[in-house]
């Protein structure tokens, strides 16, 4: 679509252009395209650009136990988590849980949008409020409700009880950390796969079953590709919240399941290893954009030319 | 038996009659056209034949079989889409395949029949470009190679050419009569746009408010309207009301306010429907069909009141006792007739046609 109004654009011939922006242009002639960006650069560069750059210094500090942060210019911080058995499991923890958690986002979120479509209004409205509802509720409040029902005490687990099952250990685990952030993450992924259900053309199901294809073919072959680029940019947005999310981990993984975010937490306000914190947070920005652009490009290459 | 029989079809939203008894009969190798005004149930007719909407009561049968009940994927009809419907995310080759491949054609049997497909459509060159790369024309031709690439019994086409320029359009006309003649497959069209349906069809249904109203050739139904209804969907047409005053072997004549017309016994649609003495009558004559003649001459003093150029004709609206007239004169290259001069006008007696006032439903 933007694609289309940009070509439109660009077969005009400069003249018209002329003509068409000559009356509206003349203040915009005495002020620069940078000084209108200049507000909303400023605002990013002070919240953003700012503390990222205070941190990227403060990783090549040198951290003394008696006296602190001591101002350095070493790479002592990085070769210690990238070597240290201990980080990488923290590392390898952290992608573990963002991949399993789009993964099942994917497996859930996309039928639920497919469901969603489908609905009729009075239905859709009241099913979308639904699939919303977690991020109305405080994170607090929902990882509480989660250690409630997950508890050994929870439950689930007296549910288990009444067949003479477990109490099994739900809370502080991975399984529960995942199921909380699956269930905060799935708007996210049903959202933009339902604005990709909804540019669908409703008659190319019908083209497909007129062809001889079954429902499910139809579903596989021809509703699932359109669908696609919903499904990976929802996949980005779920996984990068997920490998940075802090509350989740923190209260329903409790103190020895650490994830980067809750490490980098313990680092600055535990240990106060400054230098140290910054440098896994730095690391994990820097993982997370790698893993994101490498999935984005694929995206690109695979669906750009078709769909646009 | 005709090869398609849709037996009192009809087809009810909730109280809404969409379709009401619709019966029609389609021989193998014919193109029909379902001609009407948006709303008058020829699309919902044609989603019934191809199977995406049940039809509440009445039979469809295709080459012997009942296909009233079975799902769309079973019909395995040919259907061009208003929207094309084509698969974005596949190439034209791709799109084209499909059918085939749902089929289980052998994979070098469909890459000669898509082959073959799409030079019918003279898209040879295009195979491996993607929907969104081709313009509108191409993407029509390539839904088109899509259907008839399945050697369907039956081609559903739904307005097929209703998102295409004017020139454009016209093309495409002759194109899909050309390869519908070649391949002779039966067709159906859904069409609002009456030219389109006169120029490609073998025979015309026109539809009005869920019921046919005339079935004819184009050339019969241009002619030979039914009624008030079909006379002035299918061209324009100059209508009179009045009254049969008498009757002999050649003509009725019917008194229209202080002047009377003759209209030809032979013009009738049905024998024996000549209307009796007394009886209130519209008759219809074409635009065409009506002369200028020099001031003076002619049944009728006139005024012109507007004239509009269409390129190999003109059209004149003119003010006369009867009324408002138009007239369309063919541009013969002379000097037209300016707005407000005075002429007379005549016309044959054999060009005046009887049409019904209300639909007579066949």
């Amino acid at each position: 679509m933007s694609n289309a109004t940009l070509e439109a654009g660009a077969a005009r011939t400069p003249q018209q252009r002329a003509a068409q922006g000559a009356p509206q242009s003349a203040w915009r002639a005495y002020v620069p395209m940078w000084l209108l960006c200049a507000p909303a650069f400023a605002l990013f560069a002070t919240l953003v650009l700012v503390p990222l750059v205070m941190t990227l210094v403060l990783t090549f500090y040198r951290f003394d136990p008696s006296s602190g942060p001591i101002a350095a210019f070493q790479f002592g911080n990085y070769v210690n988590v990238v070597s240290s058995p201990y980080y990488q499991t923290i590392f390898l923890r952290t992608f573990g849980i963002a991949a399993l958690t789009t993964a099942l986002c994917v497996a859930i979120g996309a039928p639920e949008a497919y469901v969603l479509s489908k609905m009729r209004d009075p239905w859709r409205s009241a099913f979308l409020l639904v699939i919303l509802a977690p991020l109305l509720v405080s994170v607090v409040v929902r990882a509480f409700g989660w250690s409630m029902l997950l508890g050994t005490a929870g439950i689930v687990n007296q549910a288990f009880g009444v067949f003479g099952l477990g109490p099994f250990k739900l809370e502080y685990t991975t399984f529960a950390i995942v199921i909380a952030l699956v269930h905060v993450m799935l708007p996210f992924m049903v959202i933009p796969v339902w604005t990709a259900l909804q540019k669908l053309d409703p008659q190319t199901e019908q083209a497909a079953l007129s062809l001889m294809a079954s429902p499910a073919t139809t579903l596989r072959r021809i509703v699932l590709p359109q669908i696609m680029p919903g499904v990976l940019s929802g996949s980005l947005m779920v996984f990068g919240l997920s490998a940075s999310a802090f509350a989740i981990p923190g209260l329903l993984g409790g103190r020895r399941l650490k994830v980067a975010a809750t490490a980098v937490y313990d680092e600055f306000l535990g240990s106060l290893n400054w230098p140290l914190g910054a440098t896994i947070a730095l690391l994990l920005l820097a993982a997370n954009l790698i893993i994101m652009l490498t999935y984005y490009r694929m995206l690109e290459r695979r669906y750009g030319r078709s769909m646009g | 038996m005709s090869f398609l029989t849709l037996a009192d079809v009809s087809k009810s939203f909730g109280h809404l009659h969409a379709v009401a008894d619709l019966n029609l009969s389609v021989e193998k190798g014919e193109f029909v056209s379902l001609l009407g005004p948006s709303g008058c149930g020829k699309t919902t007719t044609l989603q019934m034949i191809a199977g995406f909407v049940q039809a509440t009561s009445g039979r469809i049968v295709l080459d012997g079989r009942d296909i009233t009940d079975m799902k769309p994927n079973q019909r395995g009809l040919g259907i061009v889409f208003q929207s094309y419907a084509l698969f974005p995310h596949m190439t034209v080759a791709q799109n084209v395949r499909f059918g085939l491949e749902m089929r289980r054609v052998s994979r070098a049997e469909s890459e000669a029949r898509v082959r073959e497909a799409l030079s019918l459509v003279r898209l040879d060159a295009f195979a491996e470009r993607f929907p969104r790369e081709l313009s509108g024309g191409q993407r029509q031709r390539v839904a088109l190679a899509r259907a008839i690439v399945i050697a369907p019994p039956v081609l559903l086409l739904d307005e097929p050419m209703s998102n295409l320029d004017a020139k454009l359009r016209e093309e495409m006309q002759f194109e899909l009569r050309a390869i519908q003649r070649r391949i002779g497959t039966t067709t159906i069209m859904v069409t609002h746009d009456q030219s389109e349906a006169l120029s490609i069809s073998d025979r015309v249904v026109v539809m009005e408010a869920g019921r046919i109203t005339q079935v004819d050739t184009p050339y019969r139904a241009y002619e030979r309207p039914e009624n008030r209804f079909v006379s002035e969907f299918i061209g324009k047409a100059n209508l009179f009301s009045g009254t049969v005053v008498a009757a002999d072997e050649m003509h009725c004549h019917i008194d229209v306010g202080a002047d009377r017309i003759e209209v030809g016994q032979r013009s009738l649609a049905h024998r024996g429907d000549a209307p009796r003495i007394g009886e209130a009558v519209t008759v219809c004559i074409r635009p065409e069909k009506v002369r200028l003649e020099a001031n003076g001459s002619g049944r009728l003093p006139a005024t012109v009141t507007s004239r509009f150029f269409l390129g190999s004709q003109w059209l004149y609206r003119v003010d006369c006792r009867l009324g408002e007239i138009l007239v369309c004169c063919q541009n013969e290259g002379d000097e037209p007739i300016a707005e407000g001069e005075s002429v007379g006008i005549d016309w044959k007696s054999e060009a005046v046609r009887f049409v019904a006032q209300e639909a007579r439903h066949v």
